[in-house]
């Protein structure tokens, strides 16, 4: 098994015609994902690749069996297109695009959850199944098949310690990229959740940074609900009070948010912290040696 | 995008909120001239972004003419640092107001909740300090409301609201007018904070918004095109050319100039120098899928910082290319003056086309490191080094 994506993806991109998302979108197929349809409002009936377009997501369920989407388009058309993916029956909508509004997030969270659809992102990765499926950006080459769980509100970041942990000989089971905006779909919870119920996963990854709490409460989640092993890293230790640092979320206010405070909840709850991605990815391999 | 105390007034009274009547002024001339058209008494009020401007010395009462003079001479261009010692802040604009009697003192504000993904609507009937200090002295004196964001706040919610927070009987309805009409501004004008210390009552029991703090989602710029125009450029000269170059880009005090792909990788690397015993100068993401022209920006912005004295490069191509870093580097060294060594690790996507690349440039002055804490270490005793 794996979470989020897998080999029953079925995926349709949201603006699969546009460079980015056609750029990724094949490349998520050429990786072996199931990438059943494209929509883009007024293409409907053309090609990309041999990939159906459609007008709108509901004709790409309907028609070519769409059970996960993603997100490709800009930032203020985007909250949209994530609406229109929930309303369509989608089971899992995965948004990669960076710079939607926070006002636009906040009610589009609230439909996802009441309509029991999962949400990633948004400005996230996207998330990769190695072996099985990719949807998003994540570089599929540095992961390999395995029993480690990241989750992780960084890319590149998680990139650095998939490369580290896959020359020390291990794989993934999942990489989530759950995004650095103030309001995301998914937070660690729900995802160590999925990987605490997941008997391919022995281990999870998780790669905080500062900013909010959910380091915080993935803390106490961690102590009362997950059984596996659980390795952290922590960026932004030197990072100044009130300066945004490149993710909208990653902004320390006042006191709140800081690198020490999160490293400090885990430790407290028994979560080893890793210094470096390099530590981290270490403490992680002598864990499941 | 913090707006300054009359910018978001100005906001509020778009949205129905009483505010006191004032005018900005940047010149002593300006302030006496705006002070005569308001009348006297009048407050002259500093326009920085911080707080405890009243205990710097930042806001006055003017009685008449002279005092008005006065007090404009000494507020504008004075520098006032914030409670916990940030900045200091230049005084270059001011907020004349018609002074207000004042009979009770409310805080309210209005955040966004990350937890909870939804707003916060906390109300005080102790208003004046700061919202910690009320949380300690007296926690009961603090009610919070969470609001569904598909519904928003009621008016009788506020009015509930009011109630539990002790606020006069007399004045309920008309501090719940306010809180709606708060909310309304929170969401049209895509707020992340809006705060309001004190919310007045005044002696002939109106209720007024006398200060305003309020916070942009500087994602939302794109539709509010008024607020875009009134968005100062950075103070930092560095912070100011990245911000015309479209980098993203944070000063800090160190001499380790720093760039990294991806705001995570970028955060860590600055932690690994500081675990290396250096001080980082900045953070500068270049971002995903960066092109040479990036880096050519980038290392102009960097290098301009006269503190630094060496420059770490820690790349991981996923989106990003190595090699195409690999030739922004080589095209900076043409273009820009490179007097400060140059740490550079490419790891990822076409590394080895990229160390090929600059192998073959054989640039003075630049050093290859293949792990992230080993570039970090020869960056740091570069630094130390040339210091």
């Amino acid at each position: 098994m794996s979470i989020i994506v897998g080999g029953d993806t079925k995926l349709v991109v949201s603006g699969l015609t546009g460079r980015e998302g056609s750029f990724h979108g094949l490349r998520n197929r050429d990786y072996g994902t199931d990438l059943v349809a494209g929509v883009t409002p007024k293409k409907g009936g053309q090609e990309v690749d041999g990939v159906p377009i459609f007008d709108t997501v509901k004709e790409a369920v309907d028609e070519a069996g769409a059970n996960t989407s993603m997100v490709f388009v800009p930032a203020r058309f985007a909250a949209a297109s994530i609406n229109e993916a929930i309303e369509a029956g989608i089971g899992t909508v995965i948004a990669i695009t960076e710079g939607i509004p926070v006002h636009d997030m906040l009610p589009t969270y609230w439909k996802a959850k009441q309509a029991g659809v999962r949400l990633i992102g948004p400005n996230c990765p996207g998330a990769l199944s190695p072996g099985k499926a990719n949807v998003g950006i994540i570089p599929a080459q540095f992961f390999s098949p395995g029993s480690i769980g990241v989750v992780s509100k960084s890319g590149t970041l998680t990139y650095q310690i998939g490369n580290e942990l896959k020359q020390a000989g291990l794989g993934n089971s999942s990489i989530v990229g759950i995004g650095g905006d103030p309001i995301v779909g998914s937070d660690f919870i729900d995802i160590l959740e999925l990987y605490e119920n997941d008997p391919e996963t022995e281990l999870i990854v998780l790669v905080g940074e500062i900013g909010g709490d959910a380091e915080e409460r993935a803390a106490d989640y961690i102590a009362e609900h997950v059984t596996k092993p659980v390795v952290a890293y922590i960026a932004g230790f030197t990072a100044p009070p009130g300066k945004q640092m490149g993710h909208a979320g990653a902004i320390i206010s006042g006191s709140s948010g800081t690198a020490e405070a999160k490293k400090k909840a885990f430790e407290a709850k028994g979560v080893q912290v890793g210094r470096s991605p390099s530590e981290a990815a270490q403490i992680a391999a002598a864990t499941l040696a | 995008m913090d707006l300054l105390e009359y910018q978001g007034k100005q906001l509020f009274a778009r949205a129905g909120v009483v505010v006191p009547e004032g005018e900005p002024a940047d010149s002593v001339d300006d302030v006496v001239a705006a002070a005569g058209r308001i009348g006297y008494p009048c407050v002259i009020k500093a326009q920085v972004l911080i707080g405890g401007r009243g205990k710097a010395g930042g806001i006055k009462v003017a009685k008449d003419e002279g005092e008005a003079r006065a007090h404009a001479g000494a507020i504008l261009g004075m520098d006032i640092r914030g409670p916990r010692g940030e900045g200091p802040f230049r005084v270059r604009q001011v907020w004349v107001e018609e002074a207000s009697e004042i009979d009770a003192e409310y805080y309210a504000s209005i955040i966004l909740d990350r937890s909870e993904k939804m707003p916060l609507v906390i109300l005080s009937r102790m208003g004046g300090m700061n919202v910690e200090e009320i949380a300690e002295s007296d926690p009961d004196a603090l009610v919070r409301l969470h609001v569904d964001p598909l519904i928003g706040l009621t008016h009788d919610d506020a009015a509930a609201l009011a109630v539990d927070a002790g606020i006069d009987e007399d004045v309920v309805e008309g501090v719940a007018a306010n809180l709606v009409q708060l909310y309304g501004a929170f969401n049209d004008f895509d707020a992340t904070l809006i705060e309001v210390n004190p919310l007045i009552v005044t002696s002939d029991r109106r209720v007024v918004a006398l200060d305003a703090k309020v916070t942009i989602d500087g994602s939302a710029l794109f539709r509010h095109e008024e607020l875009a125009a009134i968005e100062d450029p950075p103070e930092d000269p560095q912070e100011r050319l990245a911000k015309e170059k479209g980098l993203t880009y944070v000063k800090l005090d160190g001499n380790v100039g720093i760039l990294g792909n991806g705001a995570g990788l970028c955060m860590s690397t600055l932690d690994v120098v500081a675990n290396a015993g250096g001080e980082p100068a900045n953070f500068l993401d270049a971002g995903g899928g960066s092109k040479a022209d990036a880096i050519v920006d980038a290392l102009e912005v960097i290098t301009s910082d006269e503190k630094v004295d060496a420059v770490l490069f820690n790349i991981f191509g996923g989106i990003t290319r190595c090699d195409e870093v690999a030739r922004g580097i080589i095209e900076a060294y043409e273009r820009v003056d490179m007097d400060v060594p140059l740490v550079v690790r490419l790891d990822g996507t076409n590394s080895e086309e990229g160390l090929r690349l600059l192998a073959e440039a054989d640039l003075e002055g630049l050093h290859n490191a293949e792990t992230m804490l080993g570039a970090a270490e020869q960056v740091v005793a570069l630094a130390k080094g040339s210091g």
